[in-house]
């Protein structure tokens, strides 16, 4: 009960942030709740079904780009091209799973493949010119006011409830799949996939449903960073660096948990926040400087809670008897 | 095949033997410690800068440098394996990736602030100077390269065949329990392992320093070129990392000449797709 709580204190918390938040902290909240809703979908592949993905990257740049394209090409409403990203997504997903798990490829082998095609088509995106190549993919911008959800043009604002639905959204489908027939299969092939193959359940398939849902939902994270940020570049969209931002979230939080993925962007976000608002302080920026710290401070957590910041805290609270999310 | 396109695959097969020696590294790190070195090529690039300094404020060439740079860099590996990466070898690999990942965003930042975004390269007196065999041109910085990778990959193989100390670190890899217990130090020859792996990266950082320039973003680039290598040749297996390096070095240039050499990691993922779809043991590796 305390946990449905704290959750509903939470949403409520997030969803009354911008009476009080200026633009800055609104543009904070805003990506704790993008990395929380990334890191949730990324979650159902890894801490679920256990398979790890260290190229997520690659789905929400599907994502991004399709949507984009359509958007900037033939002026195709943003809410039309995210149903084509996703649909790109999931094929990528399900092409990769199949591919992967067919093969038997497992463990680092299974994440090296798919770290491998997220840079493969991230150098096949800086040659693609009509995608504007390295140079980047530019969204038009007519203006910043209203709401549009149709084309998913509008006020700030607009977007930070959208990521807040989105985010209130995974949360709840994360709830009802760990209570599914699927999300048991899931959990039973994490544990051991041997035995669930014994049991009789389909692990191949119990695994593809989990890329296929994990990439969709990672894809439309994709769109909605595009259509926010209105610019996309391949070396970042399918990089490496943004993997492992996805990834960040859930690990530092507590991998296969529901709250983890939360908890973990709510302290990573202001961590990077702080860090860039000390050394502005201190007058001493040189490039560089921000991200070390962050990588020591990160160095810190991953040595000292290595099962992730939640179940620790959820300890400490002590409601670890009341069912787990 | 024109005499052109000859120089190009031999200059690839030269470049390929130094990724071979940077692949031997992290095969051996991963085939005994059985942690992925996801920091290896931001080791090889703090590699780079330290044969960088030593040639621009000593003026030592590279190739003189190379055997201290190992050295210092055997001693980082062996400490940051008994300090940090010992107490994760038994935690499952996603923590091993965050760990490593976390210490390459340590290194390469740390290098952006001491060195600057800018790339830095050597020039050596014979940077110029070329062999001419028939029609064939060989440089001789990459001649020279090469014959050292290939030296210290050979004398790596003997060590671990021929020396008791070898064969102890390869019990480990065979059969964990069975050298604990026989009575065999697992910890030291943890940690003199990956003291060997960045010992290996040290080699050959200092001498990639004289075939390509170093800046920050080349360390990530290096990670996912071993890696590749490693998969390809077949984890564990040596002579495929000697195998595998030669082969991406001639993908690589193959692909600049056919096509764009930008394009030339696309094609080295390529192959490791197929490699990792057909045959994940590698192309020399034992079947798992």
């Amino acid at each position: 009960m305390k946990q449905h709580f704290a959750l509903i204190a939470l949403l409520v918390l997030f969803a009354l942030a911008p009476l009080a938040a200026g633009p800055y902290l609104l543009s904070v909240l805003m990506l704790v709740l993008y990395m929380a809703y990334l890191g949730q979908a990324w979650n159902i592949m890894m801490g679920f079904a256990g398979q790890l993905s260290l190229g997520h990257s690659l789905y929400g740049g599907l994502g991004a780009y399709v949507a984009a394209a359509l958007f900037a090409q033939f002026g195709v409403p943003g809410a039309l091209g995210l149903v084509a990203g996703v649909a790109v997504a999931v094929a990528a997903g399900a092409a990769i799973g199949a591919l992967g798990f067919r093969f038997g490829v497992k463990g680092v082998y299974f994440a090296l493949l798919t770290i491998a095609f997220a840079e493969f088509t991230r150098v096949l995106f800086e040659h693609i010119p009509g995608l504007g190549g390295p140079g980047g993919l530019f969204l038009p911008v007519a203006s910043r006011s209203g709401v549009d959800l149709l084309y998913l043009r509008g006020h700030p604002l607009m977007f930070y409830y959208l990521i807040l639905a989105m985010t209130a959204g995974i949360f709840l489908l994360c709830r009802r799949l760990l209570d599914s027939r699927l999300g048991f299969y899931w959990l039973a092939v994490r544990e051991d996939q041997e035995a669930a193959a014994a049991l009789g359940i389909n692990v191949f398939r119990a695994k593809l449903w989990a890329v296929m849902l994990s990439a969709g939902l990672t894809s439309a994270g994709g769109v909605f960073f595009a259509f926010y940020y209105n610019s996309l570049f391949p070396a970042q969209a399918f990089g490496m660096g943004r993997s492992i931002d996805i990834i960040l979230a859930p690990i530092v939080g507590g991998l296969g948990t529901l709250f983890g993925p939360i908890l973990g962007a709510l302290i990573l976000t202001p961590l990077g926040e702080v860090i860039t608002w000390g050394t502005e302080a201190m007058g001493y920026n040189p490039a560089g400087l921000k991200q070390l710290c962050y990588g020591l401070a990160m160095l810190g957590i991953v040595k000292f809670r290595p099962d992730g910041v939640w179940p620790w805290l959820r300890r400490r609270l002590g409601w670890d008897g009341e069912g787990t999310p | 095949m024109s005499i052109d396109l000859i120089n190009q695959v031999i200059t690839g097969l030269l470049t390929g033997l130094v990724y071979s020696l940077l692949a031997l590294g992290l095969s051996v790190i991963f085939g005994v410690v059985r942690v992925v070195n996801f920091a290896h090529g931001e080791m090889t690039a703090l590699a780079m800068y330290g044969a960088w300094a030593l040639a621009t404020y000593l003026d030592l060439d590279p190739l003189v440098g190379m055997p201290l740079i190992a050295v210092v860099m055997f001693v980082c590996g062996y400490g940051l394996q008994r300090g940090l990466v010992d107490s994760f070898v038994s935690k499952p690999e996603h923590m091993q990736f965050i760990l490593m990942v976390t210490l390459a965003i340590i290194m390469v930042n740390a290098s952006l602030l001491a060195f600057g975004p800018d790339a830095h390269g050597i020039q050596v007196s014979y940077g110029f100077d070329t062999y001419e065999i028939g029609p064939l041109l060989i440089d001789k910085v990459r001649l020279l390269s090469a014959a050292a990778a290939l030296t210290i990959s050979l004398l790596l193989m003997g060590f671990f065949r021929l020396t008791l100390m070898g064969k102890a670190i390869r019990a480990c890899a065979d059969n964990l329990v069975g050298a604990r217990v026989i009575g065999l130090d697992v910890k030291r020859l943890y940690a003199v392992t990956f003291g060997i792996g960045t010992a290996c990266v040290g080699a050959a950082g200092a001498l990639l320093s004289l075939l390509i320039d170093v800046m920050p973003a080349t360390g990530p680039e290096l990670t996912l070129l071993s890696f590749i290598i490693v998969i390809v040749g077949g984890l564990g297996s040596m002579t495929g990392a000697l195998l595998g390096g030669m082969l991406i070095g001639v993908s690589e240039v193959l692909a600049g000449y056919f096509l764009m050499p930008s394009m030339k990691s696309m094609f080295s993922f390529a192959i490791l797709i197929l490699v990792l779809v057909l045959r994940p043991q590698g192309l020399l590796g034992a079947r798992r």
